[in-house]
């Protein structure tokens, strides 16, 4: 390493942030060569466990999914598209792909409005606006399972403080447990309480980068509070509304712990990411159709990244 | 989940801090602006911070309550004392000790293999020359876009094969490639002036030691964040380890919470299943709190485009 006794900024690939691809061709001198293994003795090891763990698995669940197959039983047969077939053509696929749409459309839509109500009470110009921020960020933090056992007790039609408050009122508590619907609407109420800090934190930095001068100029021309925010601010947050709509539309089609702790035989509330973990773990092992299901389940994320990615470009290009 | 924006991750710029008070446009106390300022102000504030803590409240509440103050339609907000029966039921129904024994293990093993992988392979991504170095890049962003959750059953074939299963390794091991913490630390590494590696490179450092004398030094923050990002990541992990284990033993605590809710499923039980849930919940609540700005800046990263 004593070697380099001229500086040799050519060869720096850390300027930033320009495209770091632009590195002249060399020889294969020592310095490559040591260059070439350090890479490799760094990186290695990551890119390894992303292919194994990340990558391999996408190709085994397309293989999986052509099997009849018994999660646990040494032997399986080839039943090529059979998996698919019987999905789309049961019951199973508008129950499972109806579930996850409203569980879905409910939770993305839910969490952003009122992930935008709180920015805004967040972006008014009081005192405790800083700990009230961190405070609605943090159920975003906390274990779903935990946090799904305090709900569940909280909606508990016998003993929760929501039964003990509709009787106040003289109502009788609804079935959440029993009734399959009542189950959807508790794990998605449950989903957005945890969910919405994040939209909120996330629209509470748009709304603080939007241009000053701009709201002033309205504020100058009498346009009150709300018209502003409708006719500027809603229109100038629109790249954080696309951000989130994806974000969240994403780890909502991913949402796992809340579902299997509050309604665990997913009466009601199986979407498509329960549907595989019941079809391949639940009571049938049928790991063939699980990976069907997880196989659909990718497709659908696969096609939402695709937009994002294709948003992204767009602005990118247009700025 | 991260857009492919790059956006600075460090938590010490001041994004998103609270605006500092502007000049008033009418006198301060006019009871006209004050009525505005806890109306318009400080009511939404207020609720948006119960919704968040009244449950919590509950949780901790509920946790110090017997089966009798629970099992009654007259409910009694506060707890009759710091009793903590619930507790000690809930360490000898399921081995809560050993869950928090493994939960822990596999937090800090885990977050601390990712941490340095990620560390290891930004490095070497911004500042090792290396052929197709963009496009091992892309793949790392591409996995990034992979979700665990459909993942698990051929990693389950995969890691029970090889004798994985009711194994802490086998609960560590699948998670352990980071493309979140890679792709964090590049973006955050590219925006490091060249000239303090220059000049440790005309001084003969080598790779190894311009990392850890100097870009480490000099990224804290951004380690930090991928670092406490990546802890309650494990922490808080579900899907896996309750797929990989069924045995108490090398159960971590979200599993184990499970357990717990199987075998107190009467009504009596819910005081000690919010035992177990503040369990779950409250190192990483207090993890939070100390270090909140960290974690809300990992976790938005991506946000703001541009």
């Amino acid at each position: 390493m004593t070697r380099q006794l001229a500086p040799q900024p050519s060869t720096k690939p850390n300027r930033p942030p320009g495209p770091a691809a632009k590195i002249p061709h060399r020889r294969w001198t020592a310095r490559n060569r040591r260059d070439f293994f350090v890479f490799l003795a760094m990186a290695l090891p990551n890119l390894v466990l992303i292919a194994v763990f990340t990558y391999r698995p996408l190709i085994s669940n397309m293989y999986y999914s052509t099997l009849d197959w018994t999660l646990g039983s040494p032997s399986a047969t080839v039943v090529g598209l059979a998996n698919y077939v019987t999905f789309f053509g049961s019951n199973d696929a508008p129950k499972v792909l109806g579930t996850t749409a409203v569980f879905t459309v409910v939770t993305v839509g839910g969490s952003m409005l009122l992930g935008l109500l709180v920015a805004l009470a967040l972006n008014a110009k009081v005192r405790g606006t800083t700990f009230a921020r961190s405070a609605v960020f943090a159920p975003y933090v906390l274990s779903g399972v935990g946090v799904g056992l305090v709900w569940l007790f909280i909606f508990d039609p016998g003993y929760g403080v929501l039964a003990w408050l509709l009787r106040g009122l003289g109502q009788q508590s609804p079935q959440w447990i029993n009734d399959p619907q009542l189950s959807l609407v508790m794990v998605i109420i449950v989903y957005v309480w945890k969910n919405l800090g994040y939209c909120a934190v996330v629209y509470l930095a748009g709304l603080q980068s939007l241009p000053q001068d701009v709201m002033e100029a309205a504020a100058l021309d009498g346009a009150n509070g709300f018209r502003r925010f409708l006719s500027i601010s809603l229109p100038l947050l629109s790249p954080t509304t696309f951000f989130l709509l994806i974000t969240t539309m994403l780890s909502s089609l991913q949402a796992f712990d809340l579902i299997r702790i509050m309604t665990p035989l997913g009466t009601g509330t199986s979407t498509l990411i329960y549907e595989a973990y019941l079809q391949a773990f639940g009571a049938y092992n049928r790991a063939g159709y699980s990976a069907a299901i997880s196989v659909v389940l990718f497709a659908i994320l696969l096609v939402i990244t695709v937009l994002q990615l294709r948003f992204v470009e767009r602005k990118v290009h247009y700025s | 989940m991260t857009s492919l924006s790059p956006v600075s991750p460090d938590p010490t710029a001041p994004a998103v801090t609270a605006p500092e008070p502007g000049p008033h446009r009418d006198r301060p106390f006019s009871r006209r602006n004050l009525v505005q300022t806890v109306v318009g102000g400080y009511v939404p504030l207020a609720i948006a911070t119960l919704v968040v803590f009244l449950p919590l409240l509950w949780m901790v509440l509920s946790s110090f309550k017997q089966a009798g103050e629970i099992v009654t339609t007259d409910l009694k907000i506060l707890p009759e004392g710091l009793n903590l029966e619930n507790y000690r039921t809930a360490m000898t129904t399921v081995p809560f000790g050993q869950f928090f024994l493994n939960s822990t293990i596999v937090t800090l093993v885990g977050a601390t293999i990712k941490v340095l992988l990620a560390i290891l392979t930004a490095y070497a991504l911004v500042f090792v020359r290396f052929p197709f170095r963009n496009f091992i890049f892309l793949l790392i962003l591409v996995a990034l876009m992979v979700p665990p959750q459909v993942s698990i059953l051929p990693n389950f074939i995969l890691i029970a094969g090889i004798g994985g299963k009711n194994t802490l390794w086998g609960i560590i091991l699948p998670g352990l490639g980071t493309a979140f913490g890679t792709f964090l630390l590049r973006q955050h590494f590219r925006t490091l002036p060249a000239s303090i590696l220059e000049s440790a490179e005309m001084d003969g450092a080598g790779h190894w030691r311009r990392l850890w004398q100097i870009v480490v030094p000099v990224s804290v923050p951004s380690i930090a964040t991928v670092a406490l990002v990546t802890i309650v990541t494990e922490w808080n992990d579900y899907i896996w380890p309750l797929i990989i284990t069924d045995r108490p033993e090398t159960m971590t605590l979200p599993v184990g919470l499970t357990l717990l809710q199987n075998s107190e499923s009467n009504a009596a039980g819910w005081g000690v299943l919010m035992a177990g849930a503040v369990l779950v919940i409250v190192p990483i609540l207090i993890i939070f709190a100390a270090l909140q700005r960290y974690i809300v800046a990992g976790l938005t990263q991506g946000s703001v485009t541009g």
